[in-house]
């Protein structure tokens, strides 16, 4: 392998892994619902949804150990990293809230990986590529559940109303850094793996703005933002999440089912 | 009183019906509480087809379903038990036809 494919290899590990630990860390906060969520329906709603986003997680960090090649697994990029390796955004790092908030948080962020997965069933990379054609009909699903809630609470009472809008605005700075382009991203669009940042921006703009209006929501004024989850800067909240997640896997290092 | 308003805490109950395949007949296969059609569209799907059990989806208000009484059952259905004429037993079947 030349040096510059060796250097590609290594930013498409890494820009893997930006995809695939927000799946992860998504997944295991959507999680705790189980046993907690309104009704019987939801908890299994929530469920699957979780089970779907840990489903994509390992598809991409097992491609992720590929990339990487030092023969690491999709278990071993999962629970033994460190905080600073995971490369997700800080809005799937946040705790719950009310079903309300989770329910925002969800629209949000299924917005964005329908965007995200729908333009790298392109991707100049096969793997990314055929991976992202699995999640994109997944994500479909995810989107039109999260966003039907979004209509019921927005346009139902005004108590329900009064906490999804107030858990958009509290959820809404953190979308910035979603669209926040970096030298990654810049260097993947290049080869024409990833996306434009600026297009996925765009068009969730414009699918938000959708939903909102269907669920009487105001879109909150953008606001300054300095959360850098997908380089590594995490929250408060990210170690504990960890520290449930690893447990098992640190206590009993390579246990099995 | 309608049955489905004694707790208006409680979802409305519906009906689920899955086709399994093309071709098939959607089946009855359970019940759930879901506030409208549409969401109990989504409750079938997580709770009836996690495990590819079907290819569409019914969904009826339990409440929209009109049941023939307990009580009526003899009325209904002994009057046809004495009319064995009324199965297709009598014919000859041909043996090549293999597929009646």
């Amino acid at each position: 392998m030349s040096a510059s494919a060796t250097n590609v290899a290594q930013l498409l590990f890494r820009y893997v892994l930006r995809v695939g630990d927000l799946s992860l860390v998504l997944g295991q906060r959507l999680g705790e619902w189980v046993g907690h969520a309104p009704v019987l329906e939801e908890d299994l709603g929530l469920a699957n949804i979780a089970l779907d986003l840990i489903g994509q997680a390992r598809l991409l960090l097992a491609y992720a150990g590929e990339l990487e090649g030092r023969g690491r697994g999709e278990d071993e990029i999962a629970f033994l990293r460190e905080q600073g390796e995971y490369l997700n955004p800080t809005l799937v790092e946040l705790p719950n809230g009310d079903f309300g908030e989770t329910i925002v948080r969800q629209v949000l962020i299924d917005a964005f990986q329908l965007e995200l997965f729908e333009r790298l069933t392109n991707s100049a990379d096969e793997q990314l590529s055929a991976i992202a054609a699995k999640a994109v009909k997944e994500t479909r699903y995810h989107l039109r559940y999260s966003s039907d809630w979004l209509v019921r609470l927005g346009d139902g009472t005004a108590e329900s109303r009064a906490r999804v809008q107030s858990a958009l605005e509290r959820l809404w700075p953190y979308t910035v850094e979603l669209f926040e382009e970096d030298e990654l991203d810049r260097e993947m669009a290049d080869c024409g793996i990833a996306p434009r940042l600026g297009e996925v921006r765009a068009a969730w703009s414009k699918r938000i703005e959708e939903v909102l209006a269907e669920a009487t929501l105001e879109r909150p004024r953008e606001r300054a933002y300095a959360w850098f989850g997908k380089r590594g800067e995490h929250s408060e909240h990210l170690g504990y999440i960890l520290a449930e997640m690893q447990y098992l896997q640190r206590a009993y290092p390579g246990a099995r089912w | 009183m309608d049955p489905a308003m004694h707790d208006k805490r409680q979802w409305p109950l519906f009906e689920v019906f899955i086709r399994a395949r093309g071709g098939l007949d959607h089946k009855h296969v359970g019940s759930l509480h879901a506030s409208d059609a549409r969401m109990a569209i989504d409750h079938a799907r997580d709770l009836y087809t996690r495990r590819q059990e079907g290819v569409s989806i019914w969904v009826v208000r339990s409440t929209d379903i009109t049941a023939s009484e307990p009580e009526e059952a003899e009325a209904l259905f002994e009057p046809a038990r004495d009319k064995i004429y009324r199965h297709p037993t009598f014919y000859d079947i041909p043996d090549e036809v293999k597929t009646l």
